[in-house]
């Protein structure tokens, strides 16, 4: 993921942005276009296709039954994780994911388990011994910046379509209910908002270019209600009070506006 | 700042002797006045404290028990010279307001905890060493 930048193009980046514009004329606070399909993968549990500009993202969910972990046996489990393929990038190559990787599977699972966005208290088999497991993962297809945002929305996407079977605890073990599906449990829509700082400017869905020039970055997660569920700062540079103020009031503006498209997408599927 | 020592490493190693909540911001101010100790030149040190949100209260300072029982963890690394925040993390569901309350409190702990941080190096250089 870590791309090499040209100065010329991070100077002109920054030239622009004292300006006002950015490198691919949109307005400072303005997202790249977004594409959700549903069902992208009709033999998963649930799925979905996000692009946001030319990044790409394609997310499966799996359900199945599970141990709980130790200390929560009344909970379901709820893991998402990312990666992603060498083609999706020249910089990407095969084989164990690096720390930007890792961070990226981080923040996205954070900001949706954050946002109790699955009710995993409805996802017991049977208390202490067998809960209902939902694993979204995530893969990137296509990189140009700002996958955290990709990601969570690809992911949430997918859990919003998705159906889960239902096991019953006979003979202690989870037996599958044939044909019985229903929704996963819903409580809120998370949804994640990435801002680059390049200078003294805070840009929103920063694209390769922009990703590559960041001196840091937020990405903070809101809820259905408005309220900020999730957060995480990352690169060099810091980031003033006014700064963070800024970054909250932009993604629950913005997020107010991309939950409306994620509905939108679930309710075409 | 690196650049006053090129071809250099400066490893810091944090060992957490117990764990009670707030290891990260505890490691942080200590890796600070650590390095700030060994007279490596900085651009300003950096006071990490948490705030939170426990019984629908912001809250200074997250221990353990009030980090599991409670509603909102904020970790929050701050340099109090130049104003900016280096490391802010959040767990749990805050209104705007809150999220507001929350990084203010956190800002106003750093710079207590900064002010413990000058004392230390104070005294251990200008100390009395009767």
């Amino acid at each position: 993921m870590a791309n090499i930048i040209d100065e010329l193009k991070k100077n002109q980046i920054l030239e622009l942005l004292d300006q006002g514009k950015r490198i691919d004329g949109r307005n400072l606070d303005q997202t790249r276009e977004l594409s959700i399909e549903i069902n992208a993968i009709p033999k998963a549990n649930g799925s979905a296709r996000v692009r946001l500009g030319d990044t790409e993202v394609i997310c499966g969910v799996k359900i199945q039954p599970d141990r709980p972990f130790p200390d929560m046996g009344d909970k379901g489990i709820f893991i998402c994780t990312a990666e992603l393929l060498p083609l999706s990038d020249p910089s990407v190559e095969t084989g164990p994911p690096g720390p930007d990787v890792i961070e990226l599977a981080r923040v996205v699972d954070r900001g949706i388990r954050e946002s109790h966005m699955v009710d995993l208290s409805q996802l017991v088999i049977e208390k202490d011994k067998s809960v209902v497991g939902v694993f979204a993962d995530n893969v990137a297809v296509d990189y140009d910046g700002n996958l955290f945002d990709a990601c969570s929305y690809a992911a949430t996407a997918a859990l919003l379509s998705s159906k889960t079977p239902k096991w019953n605890w006979t003979d202690d073990a989870p037996v599958l209910a044939e044909g019985e599906e229903s929704d996963v449990p819903i409580t809120t829509i998370p949804v994640s908002v990435t801002m680059g700082k390049i200078g003294n400017h805070i840009i929103v869905d920063p694209n390769a270019d922009e990703w590559a020039s960041m001196d840091a970055r937020i990405t903070i997660t809101s809820d259905s209600d408005g309220n900020i569920c999730a957060l995480q700062k990352g690169g060099v540079d810091g980031f003033t009070q006014e700064e963070i103020f800024k970054c909250g009031e932009i993604s629950v503006r913005i997020g107010a506006q991309i939950r409306e498209k994620l509905k939108e997408a679930q309710k075409g599927a | 700042m690196l650049d006053k020592f090129p071809r250099t490493a400066v490893d810091v190693f944090i060992e957490v002797l117990q764990a009670d909540g707030g290891t990260r911001c505890a490691a942080l101010t200590a890796a600070s006045v650590a390095l700030a100790d060994a007279g490596i030149p900085m651009r300003d040190m950096v006071a990490a404290i948490a705030a939170g949100k426990v019984a629908d209260t912001v809250i200074l300072d997250v221990n353990n028990e009030e980090d599991q029982a409670g509603q909102a963890d904020m970790p929050m690394g701050y340099m109090p010279n130049i104003g900016k925040i280096t490391l802010l993390q959040l767990d749990g569901v805050l209104t705007p307001e809150e999220y507001k309350k929350c990084i203010e409190v956190g800002i106003d702990g750093c710079k207590k905890v900064y002010e413990l941080q000058k004392q230390a190096l104070n005294d251990k250089y200008f100390g009395n060493r009767d």
